[in-house]
């Protein structure tokens, strides 16, 4: 019981990091690999808010998500929109995209070494317990999973009920297509990308409140929020949710049957399975 | 004539999504014969060539060659059971010269030959197909003409027994045209079994023993070029019910 | 063998018996360049092996690599240390087969995926197998093997690159290869196993990875998981490939030596920036020279060639 709504709340978190990358991979068509070090960064910034101005973690929402919607944006702009167009396919966009993004992700975590050098960084948010049913949980971990529920909400009315999201899911559906009925496609696969860093970064900081980082273990997140995203089915919102949940229960059933070293092995196994016998995605149709 | 069945489609069906694009379709293809496969565009004609040489599973239904199934079998298998064919868009390796692209297809296939012998092997269809001058050069100074004799060349490479052909002889003058059905019509002498979806009408009547027509996936008349194409369900589904 | 090939093998072998006699000139800091150099090459040539006419990016080398160094680490107070090397070989050939079985019949992305974190995943498993095997944290790895040694060893592993590659390439699977790197849909029309010779190459390249880091332990003297695992190992050798060039069999190498000096001098001067630059150094590759030198030098030509026909 424990196992399960621990679960529930990490992989209610982890529901915030697919959306990110989601919208990032399933809309822009980028295979983004330093999408874990913007992670890193904004749970920096939420880390530096909490112990130099001793204000709630969750106000450097403030400047984090618009830093990295700038960010991303200035990012698929610059650098990824010249890989898009000398590509000849979708085949070399794939090979240029992770080739940059991995270049990027290495020059990221080389300057959040500079910035903040190699330690872990931790601290002690709502660190009280609250009973659910009757056992303790972190105080922290309910909020977390209570924000990051509110904002994929959030999110999700915004893809369903406003134009730019009906374009978006467009652009994510057949570019080409979305291009004919006149849905300016560069422009939203920036604005997607941008976005999508945006809410990775706030990931971050959510995930922050409970978990100790530094500033080279964004290659981690990079890992889960890319089985989570294939688990669920590239660009399938709902199946990202429910993959989250599934990769939340499994690496706290390792990491209390077993041992809390071993999370991304139980991630791995979960890619694995998934990979052996649901490569298309959890409600995936079977391409052929 | 009783000649045997080298390949017998059987019901097979195929969805894309929503759309039926192959719907319960069996035709039997006699040995040594050359069969038009027709129909009006999107009614899925492209779609059977990928059913049969592989490239796509169908949904229902099973596809035979002899008395070996090769429905549930993948693309590479099929094609070394003698199976060869031309893409309608063509697929030419690009970074590969021209001789290269027809040794391709007799290395690893029906036909599995390796080091001179290749070359050789590989330089008689180049010029069987008119390109024996343009051995070694890049695929990118090819035209779309050429690259489809290229492509062609690859497929004759693994000395196959059952050859398809997607709109091969589209967008040939008509010089190239008859240059082409005779070609064909040679390959056929030869002793192979030869599937051709054609929008040509000429070259259907002079090659084909018999068409298969199709309409919105299903079989809608087959028989010899004749009978079908005076059909009036044929022509309906080609040129709408005025002219029927 | 053709006039040409003859030659090209002749002036290898050259090469190699010179350089074998380099140990016997320098040593100290030189020597260890030296077998930075030969490391690298063994290493970036492998990978380009596989990578180069897939376009299959393999980001896992540090995993083959620590897994090797660990099967010195684990083995050498009990097992010669010639029987350790082919261990570690086979360990890395047989971790490659298993990511290649479950990762190179779907399409390159899945297997990016899988490699990006397997460094990584390696280690948590070495690191939670120490914990409750040993109970400790590293391991010391004593031999009497000296930095001459090493580097003939490398040596001879570069001459087994090279002289594989070279099969490869003559072969029916380097063809292959070539024609899965071109259009996938072909490559299975004319009866091509894509899934079993993608197999066949990482399966070679992994196992090269392993031996490289069981050869180069004995110079750790202490391995830990965060050493023998740097996922920076992967990096560099990407980068090296990249440089250089994958399209042929000496394009690594190309990339390597210039990479491998600039990066000493880097690491000396610059040693808290080293992440960064790396960084910037990969994306400068990435950006401004995507075919490597060897591409850029051979298209020039190219051109040359033509204006020349042309003027
Ligand atoms: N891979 C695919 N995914 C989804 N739909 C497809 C796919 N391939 C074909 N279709 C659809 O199936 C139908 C049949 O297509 P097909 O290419 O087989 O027709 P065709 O008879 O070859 O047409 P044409 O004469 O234009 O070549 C079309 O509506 C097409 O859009
Ligand atoms: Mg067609």
């Amino acid at each position: 019981m424990d196992i399960l709504i621990t679960g529930v709340l990490l992989g209610a978190t982890y529901s915030l990091i697919a959306m990110g990358l989601t919208l990032q991979y399933g809309v822009a068509r980028i295979m983004n690999l330093a999408n874990g070090e913007m992670l890193v960064a904004g749970a920096f910034g939420a880390f530096w808010v909490f112990t130099t101005q001793k204000l709630s973690p969750f106000t450097s929402v403030a400047f984090v998500a618009p830093g990295a919607f700038v960010l991303n944006w200035l990012i698929y702009r610059f650098l990824l929109r010249p890989l898009v167009r000398r590509a000849k396919n979708r085949g070399m966009l794939e090979v240029d995209s992770i080739l940059a993004t991995f270049g990027m992700a290495f020059a990221f975590v080389g300057i959040m070494l500079l910035v903040f050098g190699g330690e872990y960084f931790t601290y002690s948010y709502l660190d009280e317990p609250v009973a659910i049913f009757g056992s303790p949980f972190g105080l922290n971990r309910v909020v977390a999973c209570l924000v990051s529920v509110a904002l994929c909400g959030l999110l999700y009315l915004g893809l369903n009920a406003t134009r730019t999201g009906m374009a978006l899911r467009a652009v994510a559906v057949d570019p080409a297509a979305a291009g004919l009925v006149a849905i300016d496609v560069p422009r939203m696969s920036t604005f997607a990308f941008a976005l999508g860093g945006a809410v990775t970064a706030v990931g971050g900081i959510v995930l922050s409140t409970f978990l100790t980082m530094d500033a080279s273990i964004g290659i981690v997140f990079t890992m889960k929020a890319l089985i989570i995203v294939i688990m669920g089915g590239v660009g399938d919102v709902r199946g990202a949710i429910i993959a989250s949940l599934i990769l939340g229960l499994a690496e706290t059933a390792v990491a209390s049957l077993i041992d809390p070293g071993l999370t991304l092995a139980a991630a791995y196994l979960l890619f694995l399975l998934v990979l052996l016998f649901r490569p298309e995605g959890l409600f995936g149709r079977r391409q052929s | 004539m009783a000649e045997s069945t080298a390949l017998d489609v059987q019901g097979v069906s195929k969805r894309f999504g929503g759309l039926l694009a192959v719907d319960d379709l069996s035709f039997a293809v006699r040995e040594n014969e050359v069969l038009g496969l027709i129909g009006p565009n999107g009614s899925g004609k492209t779609t059977v060539m990928n059913l049969i040489s592989g490239l796509l599973k169908p949904n229902g239904g099973e596809i035979f060659l002899g008395d070996r199934k090769i429905s549930d079998r993948p693309a590479r298998i099929i094609a070394r059971a003698g199976v060869a064919r031309t893409f309608q868009l063509v697929r030419i390796l690009p970074s590969l010269t021209v001789l290269e692209n027809v040794i391709a297809g007799a290395v690893f296939g029906h036909k599995r030959l390796w080091g001179r012998a290749v070359r050789q092997f590989a330089l008689r269809q180049l010029e069987r197909v008119g390109m024996g001058h343009a051995v070694d050069a890049p695929t990118a100074s090819l035209t779309y003409i050429d690259e489809k004799r290229v492509e062609l060349a690859r497929a004759l490479a693994s000395d196959p027994r059952i050859l398809l052909l997607d709109e091969w002889l589209a967008g040939l003058n008509p010089t190239e045209l008859q240059i082409g059905i005779d070609l064909i019509s040679s390959l056929r002498e030869e002793g192979r079994t030869i599937i051709l979806v054609e929008h040509v009408m000429d070259a259907i009547r002079s090659l084909c023993d018999r068409c298969v027509v199709m309409n919105s996936g299903a079989k809608i008349a087959e028989g010899t070029p004749e009978q079908t194409l005076a059909d009036r369900e044929v022509i309906r589904a080609y040129l709408g019910d005025e002219h029927a | 063998m053709t006039r040409r090939e003859t030659v090209s093998v002749a002036m290898v072998a050259v090469a190699l018996a010179i350089l074998a006699c380099l140990p016997f000139l320098v040593d100290g800091y030189l020597l260890s360049l030296a077998v930075g150099i030969a490391m690298y090459t063994v290493l970036a040539t492998s990978w380009a092996l596989f990578s180069g006419p897939t376009h299959y990016i393999s980001l896992a080398t540090a995993a083959f690599y620590g897994l090797g160094a660990y099967v010195v680490a684990a083995g050498v107070d009990v097992i010669p240390y010639a029987v350790l090397l082919g261990l570690a070989g086979i360990a890395g050939g047989v971790v490659a087969a298993l990511v290649g079985l479950a990762t190179l019949r779907l399409s390159g992305v899945y297997f990016v995926i899988f490699t990006l974190g397997l460094a990584e995943l390696v280690r948590q498993i070495v690191t939670w197998v120490q914990n409750n095997l040993t109970g400790s944290r590293g391991m010391y790895v004593l031999t009497e093997i000296t930095e001459r040694m090493i580097f003939w060893e490398l040596l001879a592993l570069a001459a087994a690159v090279y002289l594989i590659g070279w099969l490869v390439t003559r072969s029916r699977l380097g063809f292959a290869l070539r024609i899965i790197g071109n259009d996938e849909v072909v490559a299975a029309h004319v009866g091509i196993n894509s899934a079993a010779s993608k197999l066949a190459l990482f399966v070679i390249s992994g196992t090269f990875a392993g031996t490289v880091g069981a050869v180069m332990a004995p110079r750790f003297t202490y391995i830990e998981p965060s050493i023998a695992f740097s996922p920076e190992l992967s990096f560099q050798v990407v980068i090296m490939a990249l440089l250089g060039g994958v399209h042929r069999l000496w394009g690594p190498l190309v990339g390597v030596i210039p990479f491998t000096i600039l990066w000493e001098v880097i690491a000396g001067r610059f040693p808290t920036q080293t992440v960064l630059l790396l960084g910037i150094a990969f994306l400068l590759i990435v950006y401004l020279i995507p075919n490597g030198v060897v591409g850029r030098i051979e298209s020039a030509i190219k051109l040359a060639g033509r204006s020349v026909k042309h003027g």
